[in-house]
């Protein structure tokens, strides 16, 4: 089976800018890999240029069989983005973002109640304009989103930002199961402790590319000094 | 390459059921925030106004200017709710999960387009309810002056919803639709103005020829937006 | 993208260039003798008429223009090449200019002919219009500084501006047709013989005036291009280098 992410000296810009520098990243199917990094060295980059929204415009790049520089568009239906932002519609409620978003993405919208279940979404919750909640709240709607539609791909940039303990938990979960279903998982996080626990592998990135990217999965944690 | 033949049917299919998804939640989101109701609506009960205090009721030309104002207001109120569209579309990152969702970007235009549009005829029909009332205007020749409305607001949805997704990828938003909108809906506004001329003086057969200027504009712009909102889209 | 390393040329002329510069000035003396000189006044418009000689022909360029904006544009969407980007957003630039000129030599024709600085009869109000059309053309290049957002938003934009120019110019004239336009303020007098020569000479002209501006206007987009490509490779080399704080 084709590797997940197979990155070789990939540049890929923002406007003028290479937001990333000649990467590498091998992930394998199934995989769940850690991204570590400062503040703008690229780690959000990463992930989205992975799901498709970067050009790339030098190296290899390909993600789930679709080579990135002749076809991004290609892979974004197969992918799972969860971003710093929370791409919610204001005015609507939880449960409408949720299904708007998950039959937009082709899915099942029984998927979408059962995801929405899961975060502790259903229930009261579902019905409140998503303008009326808190942050923390906002990002397990997102989550849900991400969570019905069942990627193969998972590319969550700091997943556990603004979530209280038990939800923090509950993601930790989830990202369990869904690689144990088969789906590939690449995180962003500062929250190193929690994040190296459930990471098979970690890669440094640093000034727009990665150290350690194409480092054989090994089991167990790889602390880079 | 029989794979493709059928695909592209399965995709037309799909086209509607997306641009009706999307129509949907632009018309809920409405629904639930009223800022057409609450806000573009009076402004354009307030450019009535505004006029007839420009024109003076009582020298006999703001009557001869009606229909010319009515379509003014439309147009301004039109750039209004475009801007609106793609505002809540600007807004949290949104865009981006539009570009990751299975949307074809063709659908998306067909479905903020009609949401537009839909809101422009709710907006005409106050108007017209507005001038009759406001500035004593009798029209007559009603089924010219629907025609109009409804082809007229095909062509200014189109047209608003592509030069619409255009601005939203740019900083200066708000001032650059304007600018590249309303040169484009000139002819619009003096095709419109025309018609209802014809339709208020009861020369509907002189208007008819201008209802066919619209829909040509309207048969361009929405095959443009077709073909033309997922680049710019990609870009916002 | 690899950087390369040419002489940098030291003006936009060519030979060919040249030599169309050559050809256009002395096409232009041409007119100007024939036109000031050789050819009569306009019984009814007087000396005013020889404007004409300008007016017409410097519209009728720019509509030309405009058509190469559009197949620059058509282009650009199909082969994805940046030189057909530059051919149309060097064509809407001189047509604009030209659009400028035509407004304003009819607003001086207008003042001492007829007394008036403006009139709404067809021609000028749709170059009015299609020079706003322009000027939005312009605002939108404005916006991206990255060539392939810049090219395919300018391209849609620019594609556009022919099936406006269209849809402006029907309604316009349509319009303007409602209305007897008294013969004072016809602005086309009956022109026929050495008129009329002159006349096509001074269209050809302003065409040929026109390709020679947007020639040199595409060569110095052009460089500046060249120019700004050489920032990828210092661009990256930067960023590789930066050092986490």
């Amino acid at each position: 089976m084709e590797p997940a992410v197979h990155l070789r000296g990939a540049v890929a810009l923002i406007g003028r800018f290479p937001a990333l520098a000649g990467a590498d990243l091998d992930v394998v199917r199934g995989e769940i890999v850690l991204l570590r990094g400062a503040n703008g060295a690229g780690k959000t980059s990463l992930l989205r240029c992975c799901a498709g929204l970067l050009p790339v415009v030098e190296g290899e790049a390909v993600v789930l069989g679709h080579d990135l520089r002749i076809d991004r568009e290609g892979v974004r239906p197969r992918v799972g983005l969860l971003g710093h932002q929370t791409a919610l519609y204001d005015d609507l409620t939880v449960a409408g973002n949720v299904h708007f978003w998950t039959r937009a993405g082709r899915g099942d919208t029984r998927n979408a109640d059962a995801a929405m279940e899961r975060l502790g979404l259903a229930g009261r919750l579902a019905d409140v304009s998503v303008a009326r909640l808190s942050a923390g709240q906002r990002r397990r709607v997102s989550f849900a989103v991400l969570l019905a539609r069942r990627p193969e791909l998972w590319l969550l940039d700091e997943p556990h930002a603004g979530l209280d303990q038990r939800a923090r938990d509950e993601v930790d979960s989830i990202v369990r199961d869904a690689a144990k279903a088969g789906a590939t998982i690449v995180l962003a996080s500062h929250e190193l402790d929690r994040a190296e626990a459930l990471a098979a592998r970690t890669v440094q990135v640093v000034g727009g590319h990665v150290v350690d990217g194409h480092v054989e999965a090994t089991k167990g944690t790889n602390r880079v000094p | 390459m029989w794979s493709t033949v059928t695909s592209r049917r399965r995709r037309g299919r799909t086209v509607f059921r997306d641009a009706a998804l999307v129509a949907g939640k632009d018309l809920r989101i409405e629904l639930r925030s009223r800022v057409g109701l609450n806000q573009v609506l009076p402004l354009a009960v307030l450019m009535l106004v505004l006029f007839a205090f420009a024109l003076d009721p009582d020298t006999g030309v703001l009557e001869r200017a009606t229909p010319g104002l009515f379509w003014v207001a439309v147009l301004l109120c039109g750039l209004l709710a475009v801007q609106r569209a793609f505002a809540i579309e600007v807004a949290d990152g949104v865009t981006d999960s539009l570009r990751l969702s299975a949307l074809d970007p063709g659908a998306v235009f067909l479905g903020k387009a009609a949401a537009v549009g839909l809101q422009l005829l709710v907006l005409q029909a106050l108007l017209l309810a507005g001038v009759i009332v406001l500035y004593d205007a009798a029209p007559s020749g009603w089924p010219l002056l629907a025609a109009t409305c409804l082809v007229a607001t095909v062509g200014i949805a189109g047209a608003g919803t592509l030069y619409g997704v255009l601005a939203a990828g740019v900083r200066v938003r708000e001032t650059l639709l304007p600018l590249l909108l309303l040169p484009v809906l000139a002819p619009v506004l003096l095709a419109a103005t025309r018609a209802f001329e014809a339709g208020f003086d009861g020369r509907s057969g002189e208007g008819w020829p201008w209802v066919g200027l619209l829909a040509a504009f309207a048969l361009v712009y929405i095959v443009a937006g077709l073909f033309g909102f997922g680049a710019l889209l990609e870009e916002s | 993208m690899t950087a390369e390393t040419t002489a940098a040329p030291t003006g936009t002329s060519s030979r060919g260039s040249r030599l169309l510069g050559v050809v256009t000035l002395a096409g232009l003396a041409l007119v100007v003798v024939l036109a000031f000189v050789a050819t009569a006044a306009d019984t009814d418009m007087g000396e005013s008429v020889r404007l004409i000689y300008v007016h017409v022909p410097v519209v009728t360029a720019a509509y030309l223009g405009i058509l190469a904006t559009t197949v620059g544009s058509i282009m650009f969407l199909w082969k994805r090449s940046e030189w057909w980007d530059l051919v149309a957003a060097s064509s809407a630039e001189v047509s604009a200019v030209f659009m400028g000129l035509t407004l304003v030599v009819g607003m001086i024709w207008g003042k001492p002919t007829w007394g008036v600085y403006w009139v709404w009869d067809a021609r000028l109000t749709s170059t009015l219009v299609l020079f706003l059309l322009l000027l939005g053309y312009q605002a939108v290049r404005r916006t991206s500084v990255d060539p392939l957002v810049r090219g395919k938003r300018s391209a849609i934009v620019g594609l556009l501006l022919l099936p406006n120019v269209v849809i402006v110019n029907r309604s316009v004239e349509w319009w303007r047709s409602l209305h007897q336009e008294p013969t004072l303020l016809r602005l086309d007098p009956t022109i026929e013989g050495l008129q009329l020569f002159t006349l096509v000479l001074a269209i050809a002209v302003a065409t040929l005036l026109l390709g020679w501006l947007v020639i040199h206007r595409f060569r110095l987009a052009w460089l500046q291009d060249q120019v700004d490509r050489r920032w990828l490779v210092d661009a990256i080399d930067e960023r590789r280098a930066e050092v986490p704080a």
